[in-house]
């Protein structure tokens, strides 16, 4: 099979979309780019160039280059979802969230079940979350949870190339709201990629590793640390069980609890930060569902709870570690780790 | 108004300033040795003094992500600015906050911004408390025309209107909102004119003419320390480089970036000057020479900075009590 960036399955997967269903649209700011400048069309293919190549094969009224104007684009994106249409509308960073909360929130979400399951909104929502590139407070924040917290969100986190695509294609031919969060570290990763369309069901986890002392949950760009743990871990004999559920909403809650009832010890890893977190969702899911099975308090590995520093050695200090996953892992083991 | 000497120094010795910071600041990025965005303000000079120069400490400005020439305009310290953006100990922020964020608020220097619309109800705010306070003091808004876009910025012109306030917004129409034209991405034909349809005084200036600011930034200010409530300025000016370091800028002509050299309004304002006689060329070598030493300096005193302590990450959060 083909290796493919992270980008390029995600762009791929927009372009099978386009191809299949022209009610898909994609809609966002530069993400043709050059709209109105004096040189090249496509110049910007998004800030990242995820959507690059689209404008040219499908055109301009269906690849929208727009104003600086999220609220715009989002309750744009929603209204024409709800009206025959399936647009993928791009949130550049998911930190300009605060300027489009009420169209996402209060009205895409909202519409099915305020009008009595009537209402159809094949939305899709991509948008980039994450530390790691010294982007400060402004552009580093990691909100899944917040999207999580609302009913009628699906709510998706490829860890994975291969996952992007699979996921964003279900994402677009579903008919709920679904937000599709790219983590920017992750945009030059490889993984084998089909040529052909595929798509992957919400809500069902990945087992990344199996193993039967620990279960450590991780979500997006934590998942590839985690591994990196669990293979370190296994030079000492520690099987670790890895799972990326994939969608915070809906969540596998079968993977994680059937998992924890074999091995007994539960080390949840996100990127948000810790309070009404994803970790501490995932540690009363389990507290309250698979208790008797603990042999261990739960650990969680998350951020403290401050903004997204600038200099690059806080910023190096705020992300969870694989130093800090695998002395989790081992402090749930029993072993003696340490102080931090 | 005819300028004084000193003056006329002072706004070179302030444009020539930012131009070294930004010159240098690119350097230094391409060498590896500044982390993260970086959005240099090199072309737009004019715009940032002709209107600060009107300010005191006492008065409020708020920026955007391209902050580093509405600081410096501002008189923020290009070091502590330098160290800010090399995420050094002593930076403005501490090194928390890093080029796009940076702030000073003893300077009237609200903060640079990193979200688009962020800054023109912030500034609206620190207007309200101007004028509540009954002080004779102006808050700026510095908005780009990608920002004059944003919701944010109509409903805090609006609300500038509606409470007269001591409001300034100056839009700063540069060509592009990242790789977008604004002959796009702006529906009315002037910004100014938008700005007129809230309910204020607006005016267009010629952005690589230091003068013609001025004298608008002059009026405006005029008008809102003297209740005469909210004005726009919308200034048109060249962006020299990419939206970021490292922008490649395909669309932009290769015409359109020559002519952007041609542009440049430190070089108009030493031709004016100097032709009319109102300087003399060693005057402004000379400043030339302070600046470049000053940022060297500054280079010198962010690069031996040592980093933030990591005890740092979880302080700030909260007013301790
Ligand atoms: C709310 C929000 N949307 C989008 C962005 C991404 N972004 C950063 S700068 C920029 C362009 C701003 O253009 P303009 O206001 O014209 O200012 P200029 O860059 O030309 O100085 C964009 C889209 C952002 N930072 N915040």
């Amino acid at each position: 099979m083909p290796r493919k960036t992270y980008r390029q399955a995600i762009n791929e997967a927009l372009d099978c979309e386009m191809a299949r269903d022209d009610t898909v649209i994609v809609i966002g700011e530069d993400i043709a780019g050059g709209a109105g400048g004096s040189g090249e069309d496509d110049a910007y293919g998004g800030v990242l160039g995820v959507t690059k190549g689209l404008v040219g094969k499908y055109g301009r009224a269906r690849v929208i280059d727009t104003p600086i104007t999220e609220s715009a684009i989002m309750g744009a994106a929603a209204g024409a979802a709800s009206t025959g249409l399936r647009p993928v509308a791009e949130l550049m960073f998911v930190d300009f969230l605060g300027v489009c909360f009420d169209q996402i929130f209060n009205q895409a979400a909202k519409f099915r079940y305020m009008f009595g399951g009537k209402a159809r909104t094949p939305l899709v929502i991509r948008s980039m979350i994450g530390a790691g590139m010294s982007a400060a407070a402004q552009h580093s924040q990691a909100l899944h949870p917040i999207f999580t917290h609302i009913p009628g969100l699906k709510v998706v986190m490829p860890s994975n190339a291969y996952d992007a695509k699979g996921l964003l294609i279900q994402a677009i031919r579903d008919d709920d709201p679904v937000i599709f969060l790219e983590h920017k570290a992750l945009y030059d990763t490889q993984a084998e990629v089909p040529d052909e369309a595929y798509a992957i069901p919400f809500g069902e986890a990945e087992f990344v590793t199996e193993g039967d002392d620990v279960t450590i949950v991780a979500f997006s760009a934590m998942v590839a640390r985690a591994k990196a743990v669990a293979e370190e871990l296994e030079r000492d004999g520690i099987e670790v069980e890895l799972i990326d559920p994939r969608t915070t909403s809906p969540l596998d809650e079968e993977a994680i609890l059937e998992s924890v009832e074999r091995t007994g010890r539960l080390v949840v890893v996100d990127e948000g930060s810790p309070r009404c977190g994803m970790a501490a969702d995932i540690a009363a899911l389990v507290a309250s569902k698979g208790f008797a099975h603990l042999k261990a308090p739960v650990a969680m590995v998350t951020p403290p709870h401050t903004p997204v520093p600038f200099a690059p050695n806080l910023e190096a200090a705020y992300l969870p570690s694989n130093e800090r996953i695998a002395a989790a892992v081992r402090s749930v083991l029993g072993e003696t780790v340490p102080a931090e | 108004m005819q300028l004084d000497r000193p003056t006329l120094i002072e706004a070179y010795r302030r444009m020539r300033l930012i131009r070294d910071f930004e010159d240098n600041v690119q350097a230094q990025f391409e060498q590896g040795r500044i982390p993260g965005f970086v959005h240099l303000y090199a072309g737009q000079e004019a715009s940032a003094v002709g209107v600060c120069l009107h300010l005191s400490d006492e008065d409020y400005i708020g920026s955007t992500h391209r902050g580093h020439g509405h600081c410096i305009a501002k008189g923020c310290d290009v070091t502590g600015m330098m160290k800010e953006i090399f995420g050094r100990e002593g930076g403005l922020c501490r090194g928390k906050g890093g080029s796009m964020h940076i702030a000073d608020l003893d300077k009237g220097m609200l903060g640079a911004n990193a979200i688009v619309g962020g800054n023109p109800p912030l500034v609206v705010g620190a207007a309200l408390t101007v004028k509540t306070k009954g002080l004779p003091h102006v808050a700026v808004s510095f908005t780009g025309d990608g920002g004059s876009n944003q919701g944010t910025t109509f409903e805090a012109m609006n609300l500038a209107v509606v409470l007269n306030l001591p409001a300034i917004f100056v839009f700063e129409n540069n060509g592009y909102g990242e790789g977008t034209g604004v002959s796009y991405a702006v529906g009315a034909d002037s910004i100014a004119d938008r700005a007129a349809g809230f309910g204020m005084p607006a005016k267009a200036v010629d952005g690589r003419d230091f003068f013609a600011v001025f004298e608008a930034a002059r009026e405006a200010i005029e008008r809102a320390r003297t209740g005469g409530g909210p004005s726009a300025i919308e200034v048109t000016c060249m962006r020299q480089h990419g939206h970021f370091i490292g922008d490649a800028q395909a669309y932009r002509s290769r015409e359109e970036l020559e002519r952007v050299r041609a542009d440049d309004p430190l070089r108009l304002f030493r031709e004016r000057v100097t032709g009319e006689g109102r300087l003399d060329a060693p005057d402004l070598d000379a400043v030339d020479a302070e600046c470049a030493k000053a940022i060297a300096d500054a280079i010198e005193a962010a690069e031996s900075a040592p980093v933030p302590s990591e005890d740092e990450l979880t302080t700030d959060v909260y007013v301790s009590y």
